[in-house]
């Protein structure tokens, strides 16, 4: 199962049959621990990782230190079901050390952006405090390197 | 006028030219090829190997290291040996650094042979075995495998090879470039031999760490080994450094002494940059080798599996990035096989025959490649069978 997944998570478009010859398994096994995957939710969705920049899209990411204070109860999480609702908000993550959420904002433009941090994030009840960071660029997202290299070479015929 | 000597030595003229090198210059002036040909990894090192070679440099580790390699590298690659092969080993006595493991395989034939004194090579294998033997003062004596036998020598065909003069067994498992593999139960009727006809082994274990189908088993951990075994490894293909020219050999103080001895004054010391990064490798590189281990099994699998899906019968090869299929039923001779291939479908594979005679009738082909570029020339060499064969 977890070279499967780890095959899957390189290249989302492999076939059940590509898999089966690359790991040794019969096809219909794959098929149906695949089937089992996306029922568990373990394999949540296929995704392409897109570089927009090259694409010549616009996109503006901004990186978003919340400090909030917690609720009797349920702690973080009704804030974090509060903010994850919002379309701009690409990741949410709850952390250690000296603010409580990185939320991770996807904008046209840095004013959409300071729009929604100022309108939505900030007045939220139990926010207190917000700090913005923008993204001038991407090197590596995800594991994926978003800058070009040199071709490695090698010579054509070694022993 | 004075009569003119021959310049060149009647030894090394009398070398056979490498069956590589004919292909390499056709492969050369085909660069749209696509090479199955490249006997080293397609990854490079990995990162933290790479940073602490640049690390080396930057505190200006550029000087000399002892002959026999530096001692923080000599005791990590005894830990590793203990580690992964079971064998263990004095860093300060029994092992040694060198520039590469073809260096190691050459200075142990010079470290033992007298002259004359004839070496066991099973073949099909490396292409600088025998010429190593003969440049040592030895004379090689080939020793046929065959597919039947998955390619691992038998001690039958060993016993009818040994004369008077034979000294030394060569042999190398996981094998470049048949794949083949020597199961214990094997290599122990191999060390039983040797040790009956008294030959010394000399086991090139390079590819152990790319050993797909159980674990790696060392001439030197089966009974009787170690102490008749000059074990050969190195870093150019688990570690992805064949460009830092770095191996090692492990075995009897008294021979490894003698090694230290010829390396000495043909080299003084292995690359100190190279040196220091592979304590890293050594060290912290586990996952890296586990996942391009995991990714060659992967290609290994495709490979095979459409090799015989086109018609070439290819036996499974267990270790090394290999396969050696037979290409008997296209009636081509392996160089006619190869040649027609790279010019009609611009696919690269070598002749069987550049690894030793019976060699004839296979072709290697290396998957340290892409599995892209492999699935694209395995459709193409499909196609290359059906047009020939049919």
């Amino acid at each position: 199962m977890d070279e499967i997944l780890q095959l899957l998570s390189e290249d989302a478009r492999l076939t059940c049959k590509q898999i089966a010859e690359r790991i040794g398994r019969p096809e219909a096994e794959v098929q149906e621990i695949v089937a089992k995957l996306e029922k568990e939710k373990i394999i949540r969705r296929y995704k392409t990782v897109i570089d927009w920049e090259r694409a010549g899209v616009e996109h503006v990411f901004g990186f978003i230190e919340v400090r909030c204070a917690p609720q009797r109860g349920v702690g973080f999480d009704a804030v974090a079901e509060r903010i994850i609702e919002f379309p701009e908000v690409h990741s949410l993550y709850l952390m250690s050390g000296a603010y409580d959420f990185l939320v991770v904002v996807q904008g046209k433009t840095m004013r959409e952006i300071a729009y929604f941090v100022a309108e939505k994030l900030a007045p939220l009840d139990h926010v207190v405090g917000t700090a913005t960071h923008f993204v001038l660029r991407p090197y590596k997202v995800d594991g994926d390197i978003m800058v070009d290299r040199d071709e490695v070479k090698r010579l054509p015929v070694t022993p | 006028m004075a009569q003119t000597r021959p310049r060149v030595s009647r030894l090394v003229d009398a070398l056979p030219p490498s069956g590589i090198r004919r292909f390499f210059e056709l492969v050369e002036k085909m660069p749209e090829a696509i090479s199955l040909g490249i006997g080293e990894p397609d990854f490079v090192t990995p990162w933290r190997v790479r940073e602490a070679g640049i690390y080396s440099l930057e505190r200006g580790h550029t000087h000399y290291t002892p002959n026999r390699g530096i001692r923080p590298l000599l005791e990590e690659l005894a830990r590793y040996l203990e580690r992964r092969f079971g064998v263990s080993y004095d860093p300060e006595t029994e092992l040694m650094i060198t520039v590469g493991g073809s260096e190691a395989i050459d200075i142990a034939l010079r470290a033992v042979l007298q002259p004359g004194d004839g070496v066991l090579i099973p073949q099909p294998c490396f292409v600088s075995y025998l010429p190593c033997a003969v440049l040592a003062g030895g004379h090689a004596i080939a020793v046929r495998t065959s597919v039947e036998h998955d390619f691992q020598v038998q001690v039958e065909d060993l016993a009818q090879a040994c004369d008077e003069s034979s000294r030394v067994l060569l042999i190398s498992y996981p094998s470049n470039p048949t794949g083949a593999t020597m199961p214990r139960g094997n290599m122990e009727a191999l060390i039983r031999f040797a040790a009956e006809r008294d030959l010394l082994l000399i086991s090139d274990e390079v590819y152990a760490e790319l050993t797909y189908d159980g674990a790696h088993v060392s001439a030197a951990a089966v009974p009787g080994g170690r102490e008749r075994t000059v074990l050969v490894g190195g870093f150019s293909k688990a570690w992805a450094m064949t460009g830092w020219r770095l191996g090692f050999a492990a075995g009897p103080a008294d021979i490894i002494e003698a090694m230290v001895k010829v390396h000495s004054y043909a080299l003084m010391c292995s690359p100190t940059t190279a040196q220091e990064a592979a304590i890293e490798a050594l060290r912290a590189c586990d996952d890296d080798v586990a996942q391009m281990r995991r990714e060659y099994n992967q290609r290994r699998r495709v490979i095979v599996s459409r090799l015989n899906a086109m018609g070439l019968t290819c036996f499974e090869p267990k270790g090394a990035f290999y396969a050696f299929p037979s290409i008997a039923n296209t009636g081509f001779t392996s160089e006619e096989f190869a040649q027609r291939l790279l010019e009609e479908e611009k696919v690269a594979v070598v002749p069987g025959t550049a690894f030793g005679e019976c060699g004839e009738g296979f072709v290697r082909c290396s998957y340290a490649t892409s599995m892209a570029l492999i699935e694209e020339a395995m459709a193409r060499m499909a196609s290359f069978v059906a047009r020939v064969a049919g």
